[in-house]
């Protein structure tokens, strides 16, 4: 790989995840070696139960790793303060905020805070930084509307546009799309697209919309039991990377389709 | 955060609502005096009733300052919990607070039968709030100890709670083993009291509370950043487990210096945040925590008041005025909003 003119934004160097539980290792993966180039759009795919939150939590400094590096922005995560990491790497979680009385605009404007003072006093720069995201999400028109009236689908787009407002060159998303149906996955899926695009910010989502995901990202993270790989899709796709992602007796990928399908034989 | 509203109108109303309370407080008692005559003590007109001047200036003056900073500052620390653990039943007692002041009450004042020989102390305000500040001080450290051990916010909420059944369970054999006329006077404390401060008291009261405050204030950032979730207030920068601690403390400051004077008063701290998040519909901590404040010092004036029964020598118990006046107007509010906020 020739990594010279490439503007590597995230970088993992022999990470192992996993949990320490007093003093016994549970490794989820080891030998996890991923590169992520600024300006594309990532899915970290596999089946439940494999990682792919460990793995986010880790790259994202919520979870310590076990051993290895995490490189942002070519420096070393853990080197990171929580006020400077907010400025470099945003979240778009899939836990339920609390009940809170919450507008979407204020929502929106808390992406602004590791820029506010102690006060949390937007600047001009921070209404144009809110407003730029409102636009980019189209959500205009909810914006004095209570979080908790929102529908799923909504939610999803203004949590995005928080992350937005955050400004941060790279925005992971832990399955933006779990609560939707297809239409809005789509949407969801189209509207991150389009983000990359206009913003050569760098999106990183873990799905389970593999099929989608194939269709519209740039690169995957493919998690199996015994490797973590990640790279260009169709290069992946090229070289049968995909097949071993779930038992093929029910599930096979369909190289012509790009496709996973059932199992003929099934 | 917001820019489209102000909250001007609201605010404006509330503190002209706190001065109308503030000399309706002054003038009621087993002496009724008539407004005008409170200001001209106020101003030092000399030819008021002396007695009048000395019921005003050392007892109900007091008094009135004693209420709005009791209301206000359980009602902050109530905003702060409910806030900290994002859950709308939390209240400034959830951390034992309460229960330990009580407990060190307690032994002062029960512990007679068990260490007779020890209790060199008589029971004046002084060291009934020294008593209850060092039983607050014990239990809240053990909580904050426990606090940095455990990672769940929820973990801490029950701690709490627990602490709270422990120190309860000791009053209780405390209790047993004691003369019906300590007993009774626990239980006068226990009632909570608004008066009998002197302005010696008073001041450092004063001085308490302010500190508390201004602490306040410093943490409206991380406070709006929980309305999120501990996760993203971590994404946002927020340290949490120094928020934590300074929330923690400035709670414990402002309700362990109110025990200490004034008793375990109840339910303002639980109900007024709810109240002033309706008035205001807003879950902004820059708007909430003033607007909570005043709508305590409100609360707590208005249920002096009442405990005052206008036009009778009488005088009822503080804690229970508040709830009783007070768990039906939440009950209402939920009946006609449905619904509690964080």
């Amino acid at each position: 790989m020739n990594n010279a003119k490439k503007h590597i934004v995230l970088e993992t160097k022999n990470l192992t995840i996993g949990y320490q539980q007093k003093k016994v290792k549970k490794i989820i993966a080891s030998d996890v070696n991923i590169s992520v180039e600024k300006g594309k759009f990532v899915a970290l795919i596999g089946k439940n139960g494999i990682g792919k939150s460990t793995l986010i939590r880790t790259v994202s400094k919520v979870q310590h790793q076990l051993s290895g590096t995490v490189f942002l922005n070519k420096k070393e995560l853990s080197t990171y303060t929580n006020k400077e990491l907010a400025t470099n790497l945003s979240l778009v979680l899939t836990e339920r905020l609390p009940e809170s009385q919450l507008t979407v605009f204020e929502l929106i404007a808390l992406g602004r805070q590791p820029y506010t003072n102690w006060v949390d006093k937007l600047s001009e720069n921070d209404l144009k930084k809110i407003n730029k995201a409102i636009q980019l999400t189209e959500v205009g028109h909810l914006k004095e509307s209570r979080f908790y009236e929102l529908s799923d689908g909504q939610l999803q787009r203004v949590l995005i546009a928080r992350a937005l407002a955050q400004d941060t060159d790279v925005i992971i998303l832990d399955e933006p799309t779990a609560h939707l149906d297809m239409h809005h996955t789509f949407k969801i899926f189209q509207l991150l697209k389009n983000l990359v695009d206009t913003t050569q910010k760098t999106i990183i989502i873990s799905t389970h919309q593999i099929n989608l995901a194939i269709e519209i990202v740039d690169e995957l993270i493919i998690m199996n039991s015994n490797e973590v790989i990640n790279g260009d899709k169709n290069e992946l796709i090229a070289q049968n990377k995909l097949e071993n992602l779930f038992p093929e007796e029910i599930l096979t990928f369909n190289k012509k389709l790009q496709q996973f399908t059932i199992s003929k034989n099934n | 955060m917001s820019l489209h509203k102000t909250y001007t109108k609201q605010f404006i109303l509330l503190l002209i609502l706190v001065v109308i309370l503030f000399f309706l407080n002054i003038s009621f008692g087993s002496v009724s005096i008539p407004f005008k005559d409170i200001f001209a003590v106020f101003i030092g007109d000399e030819t008021i009733k002396e007695s009048w001047q000395t019921i005003i200036l050392n007892f109900r003056l007091p008094k009135a300052i004693t209420a709005m900073l009791v209301g206000s500052g359980l009602s902050i620390s109530g905003l702060l919990m409910q806030t900290l653990f994002r859950n709308p039943l939390a209240g400034p007692f959830v951390l034992g607070i309460s229960s330990g002041a009580s407990l060190g009450v307690a032994l002062l004042i029960l512990g007679t039968s068990f260490f007779g020989s020890f209790t060199f102390l008589t029971y004046t305000n002084w060291s009934i709030a020294i008593a209850s500040s060092l039983g607050s001080f014990l239990v809240l450290s053990a909580v904050i100890f426990a606090a940095n051990k455990v990672r769940n916010t929820m973990s801490i909420l029950i701690i709490g709670l627990m602490f709270g059944s422990f120190t309860a369970a000791i009053i209780s054999v405390l209790s047993y083993f004691s003369e019906a006329q300590q007993i009774q006077q626990y239980v006068f404390w226990s009632f909570g009291s608004l008066g009998n401060l002197s302005w010696d008291e008073l001041s450092i009261f004063i001085l308490i509370y302010l500190l508390g405050f201004a602490g306040v204030f410093a943490i409206i950032k991380p406070l709006n950043s929980f309305l999120l979730g501990e996760k993203y207030a971590k994404s946002l920068g927020i340290n949490i487990k120094q928020s934590r601690i300074i929330i923690l403390v400035i709670t414990s400051l402002l309700t362990g210096v109110i025990t200490a004077f004034s008793g375990p008063i109840a339910f303002i701290g639980l109900a007024v945040p709810h109240i002033a998040k309706l008035i205001f519909t807003t879950s902004n901590h820059k708007i909430l925590i003033p607007a909570t404040a005043i709508t305590g010092a409100i609360v707590l004036l208005i249920c002096d008041i009442i405990a005052q029964v206008p036009t009778s020598e009488y005088t009822l118990p503080i804690n229970a005025i508040t709830s009783l006046f007070g768990a039906p107007v939440v009950i209402w509010l939920l009946i006609r909003k449905k619904k509690l906020y964080v």
